[in-house]
């Protein structure tokens, strides 16, 4: 699986505004860190190549349009609503996942 | 007091918001964005330093000037602010809107609607990996995160856009593979002597920038296919000009094709709409003041695709002829000075539309099994099948196949899927038809629809 394996670059280049304070979360289980002020899209794939798997095919997403029109880059809480990642603030301790809750009804 | 709402705090909602504020009105706004300015003069969030220059290039003094007129409307409470707002539909005078706390119903009396655009874009087979994003993806990443979306960038399309984002990318140390545009040399030519005429001062900086791309830029491309690995792209195949096959290798693709205008808001208040040959898609009929009819108002590049100069001044003309409707007193000099300047920068923009053409052929011509719909995965195959049944109407065949009802809700398939009909079918795009848009315009979460954030306990 693409996500756990070989690859775990992060797909971002951090270019300006890099020594913002440090801000903790997880991410499927896995524990990571971002900075303050950036996005769920930007902490994670600070340090991933991807978000989450495609639902209609067996590409990975990693968002698209990063303005709230595409809804591509769609991630869940562990406990908590759905979420846009490319226009959440990260926060310290969220706790996020690529999927939704295996529970039913869905949030 | 009359409620006016308005949709949208980018530079055509800040200037309708201050000409409204300036009347005495307290008007409501509600925009998507954490802080005001639209995505051109977007604003990181708090917490980042660089300064405006940087950020915003020559056009940092008009993006400093929205940001402190807004920033004043909020501080002498002068406007009626809900920011991280989306409008999710519009029934009888109130709009269903969703905020962070869940869905607010806001009651107006005058609507004024400054949605703003995305990018327009084509399928290219292979766009549906992770590490393809949009033009505007790749700008807001750098603006509003200090990022580049990889670590080595092709940016792909045609417009005013690609070449500004890939002098942005390169002067904040980011590596840009190769700039492919789409636009022929000719049709660059033809159009550019028109925005040299209408604005040479923006035309000459766009030139200086596009030289400055050197080797990196090319005209008249055709775009094959992003190759992936697994992870994302790798490269990017492409004919040039002559025919010639080229390979770049690359980790992130950026595209887009100038801009499409957000109308589905306006589409569900009952605006009309005509074909624009222009922009190659619908967009509402106003009066040139932006006036759907009493009470319902567009402006910026939700109404027509000007850009931000153009979204300023359509801000000020639909705020005033709201005022007049309404019964105040209009300077009626302003308001003919301002429609003298649309009309200047709606010749500036016709002659960027010829100069940087939507590529049609492009479109007609991509295989079966590329990705049409980018939400559902469904190829242009797919839908060319489903036009037997459907016939040449747009709404029937996103009903037989689904392209355009995915949770984008068409914005980024339903231009390219109208053209990939009309290839098939043998007509212009414009005689399948536009998608009616439907609410919630947003998706949103069922549990919040059910649950009224202002509802009585």
């Amino acid at each position: 699986m693409s996500r756990s394996g070989a690859m775990h670059t992060g797909r971002l280049q951090r270019l300006a505004e890099a020594d913002r304070p440090t801000v903790t979360f997880t991410f499927d289980g896995r524990a990571l860190s971002g900075l303050k002020g950036d996005t769920l899209l930007t902490a994670i794939l600070a340090s991933e190549p991807s978000l989450r798997d495609a639902e209609f095919g067996p590409e990975r997403r990693a968002g698209f349009c990063l303005m709230g029109a595409c809804q591509d880059c769609w991630l869940w809480q562990e406990d908590g609503p759905r979420l846009r990642a490319c226009s959440t603030l990260l926060q310290e301790g969220m706790r996020l996942r690529a999927a939704p809750p295996d529970r039913w009804p869905g949030p | 007091m009359t409620r006016v709402l308005i949709v949208g705090a980018g530079p055509a909602g800040i200037r309708a918001a201050e000409t409204l504020v300036a009347a005495g009105l307290c008007p409501v706004v509600v925009d998507e964005g954490a802080r005001a300015g639209g995505q051109i003069y977007r604003r990181p969030p708090e917490g980042f330093l660089r300064p405006p220059r940087t950020l915003y290039g020559s056009e940092a003094g008009k993006a400093m000037s929205l940001h402190e007129t807004f920033d004043g409307l909020v501080r002498e409470r002068q406007i009626d602010y809900h920011p991280r707002c989306s409008v999710l539909g519009l029934q009888d005078g109130s709009a269903q809107v969703l905020s962070p706390d869940g869905v607010l119903s806001l009651t107006y009396d005058c609507l004024l609607l400054a949605p703003g655009a995305t990018d327009r874009l084509a399928p290219v087979p292979g766009w549906q990996m992770a590490g393809v994003y949009s033009l505007g993806a790749a700008q807001i990443a750098l603006k509003s995160q200090g990022v580049a979306l990889g670590r080595r960038i092709v940016l792909a399309g045609s417009g005013p856009l690609l070449t500004l984002v890939a002098s942005q990318l390169i002067a904040a140390g980011a590596t840009v593979a190769a700039v492919l545009d789409t636009a022929p040399w000719r049709a660059q030519i033809r159009g550019g002597i028109g925005m040299a005429l209408a604005r040479p001062g923006v035309t000459l900086r766009g030139l200086r920038l596009r030289a400055g791309l050197g080797r990196r830029y090319s005209a008249g491309v055709n775009l094959t296919e992003i190759e992936g690995d697994g992870s994302g792209p790798a490269a990017i195949t492409w004919r040039d000009a002559g025919g010639r096959h080229h390979r770049t290798a690359c980790d992130t693709v950026a595209l887009g094709w100038h801009l499409r205008a957000e109308t589905a808001l306006a589409d569900l208040a009952w605006a009309e709409f005509a074909w624009s040959d222009t922009w190659a898609q619908w967009l509402p009929r106003t009066d040139m003041a932006g006036r759907v009819r009493d009470g319902l108002y567009l402006a910026g590049d939700g109404l027509c695709l000007l850009g931000a100069d153009g979204a300023e001044i359509a801000g000020r003309l639909a705020a005033r002829a709201c005022l007049a409707d309404l019964g105040h007193p209009v300077d009626t000099g302003e308001q003919d000075g301002d429609i003298r300047r649309m009309r200047r920068m709606a010749r500036f923009a016709k002659a960027v539309a010829a100069a940087f053409p939507w590529p049609a052929e492009m479109v007609r011509a991509v295989p079966d099994e590329a990705v049409l719909c980018r939400c559902e995965g469904i190829t242009a195959g797919e839908l060319r099948r489903s036009l037997s049944l459907s016939g040449k109407d747009a709404n029937r065949a996103k009903s037989l196949s689904r392209v355009g009802m995915g949770r984008c809700q068409g914005r980024y398939c339903q231009i390219a899927g109208a053209e990939v009909m009309a290839g098939q079918a043998g007509c212009d795009p414009a005689s399948v038809g536009r998608l009616r848009s439907q609410p919630p315009v947003r998706p949103a979460p069922l549990g919040l629809l059910a649950s009224r954030a202002d509802a009585p306990e």
